[in-house]
């Protein structure tokens, strides 16, 4: 198999090359140090695997993987254990590195993107999430946990992240407030921000443009505004 | 206080030597940037931006097999993203002790 490497940092790089070196299988054709630099590559080359890195400046993995029309089989390779939740939302990414990578482990990566099945194990997650409206899963340290729907009070995007507070402990999740706002029913939520969605039963009151949620004043924009006080069972 | 070493780039080095010195030849060169540019990110209050530099720390910390200050600025990493400073003056200490170590190379 062909392979590129897409990772910002050195090291990272150095000891992924190290690895692939020891497995006939694999070819090296290059390494990047971003995003950018790959897709330019990919517009003249094919090739059957990427490593790559999630968070790096500018253009993340998920970005980069986006930008593909037809993406190669992708293995993430990251520090952060809470990407994979987002990850299983991709066909084509195969497994899930976490550093400092080990044989054994980069190992059973490698088999994984040999074989033609795609054995991540997104089919085996996506169901629970559609069976049960009540609630979602998110991942954090390795440990999918779940979320019951009604308990969340807000969403708040920041950056590359959404903070989930619930009624009774708050999460920072890699992902976007669309990802979940498809994942919220629309009769109980609402985007009242462009950073915020809120559980609309959780208001406690509406003055000017903000509503408060437990202690959070939450600011509402001019264009939402309306549909906020349509949901409203006013007097 | 736990003291970082070289058994993960040792065991990954096996006997190839130019390896190895390629390994640490990376770590005196990238880990002062990386410490600069998340201090001058902390120095001006970027705090979402310095928690993106303790992210691609932690990789090192855990190369140097610093395994309970991993958690530490794993959490750190977290707070910052939070806007909050807590656990600064820990992961100081360990980016300290890292340069420590990694000068004596």
């Amino acid at each position: 198999m062909n392979c590129i490497i897409i990772d910002d940092e050195e090291m990272a790089r150095a000891i992924m090359t190290q690895k692939i070196s020891l497995y006939q299988e694999l070819k090296l054709i290059q390494e990047f140090p971003n995003a950018i630099q790959a897709i330019k590559f990919l517009n003249h080359n094919e090739v059957d695997l990427i490593f790559l890195d999630i968070h790096m400046p500018d253009f993340t993995g998920f970005d980069f993987i986006q930008s593909l029309k037809n993406p190669p089989k992708v293995i993430l390779v990251t520090s952060d254990k809470n990407f994979a939740f987002e990850a299983f939302e991709y066909e084509c990414i195969v497994d899930y590195l976490v550093k400092p990578i080990t044989e054994d482990r980069f190992q059973k990566a490698i088999q994984k993107a040999s074989s033609n099945k795609n054995t991540f194990k997104a089919t085996e997650i996506k169901p629970i999430i559609e069976d049960n409206v009540n609630e979602f899963y998110i991942n954090i340290d390795r440990r999918l946990i779940k979320i019951d729907i009604a308990s969340i009070n807000i969403v708040e995007a920041k950056g590359d992240y959404i903070h989930i507070k619930t009624e009774n402990k708050n999460y920072i999740v890699h992902s976007t407030l669309k990802k979940i706002e498809d994942k919220l029913s629309k009769d109980l939520f609402l985007k009242v921000h462009r950073s915020f969605i809120i559980n609309t039963n959780k208001i406690i009151d509406i003055k000017d443009n903000s509503v408060l949620i437990a202690k959070d004043v939450i600011p509402v924009s001019r264009a939402n505004r309306p549909e906020l006080m349509k949901r409203l069972n006013l007097l | 206080m736990e003291h970082p070493n070289l058994n993960y780039i040792d065991e990954l080095s096996g006997d190839n030597l130019e390896f190895k010195t390629k390994l640490i030849g990376i770590l005196k060169n990238e880990l002062p940037k990386e410490v600069k540019d998340y201090s001058e990110q902390m120095g001006n209050a970027n705090f979402y931006q310095a928690s993106q530099l303790v992210h691609k720390l932690k990789h090192k910390i855990s190369i140097l097999g610093l395994e309970k200050s991993y958690y530490i600025a794993e959490e750190y990493e977290v707070n910052l993203k939070n806007n909050s400073t807590n656990l600064d003056a820990d992961f100081k200490n360990i980016l300290k002790i890292m340069q420590e170590f990694v000068n004596c190379l």
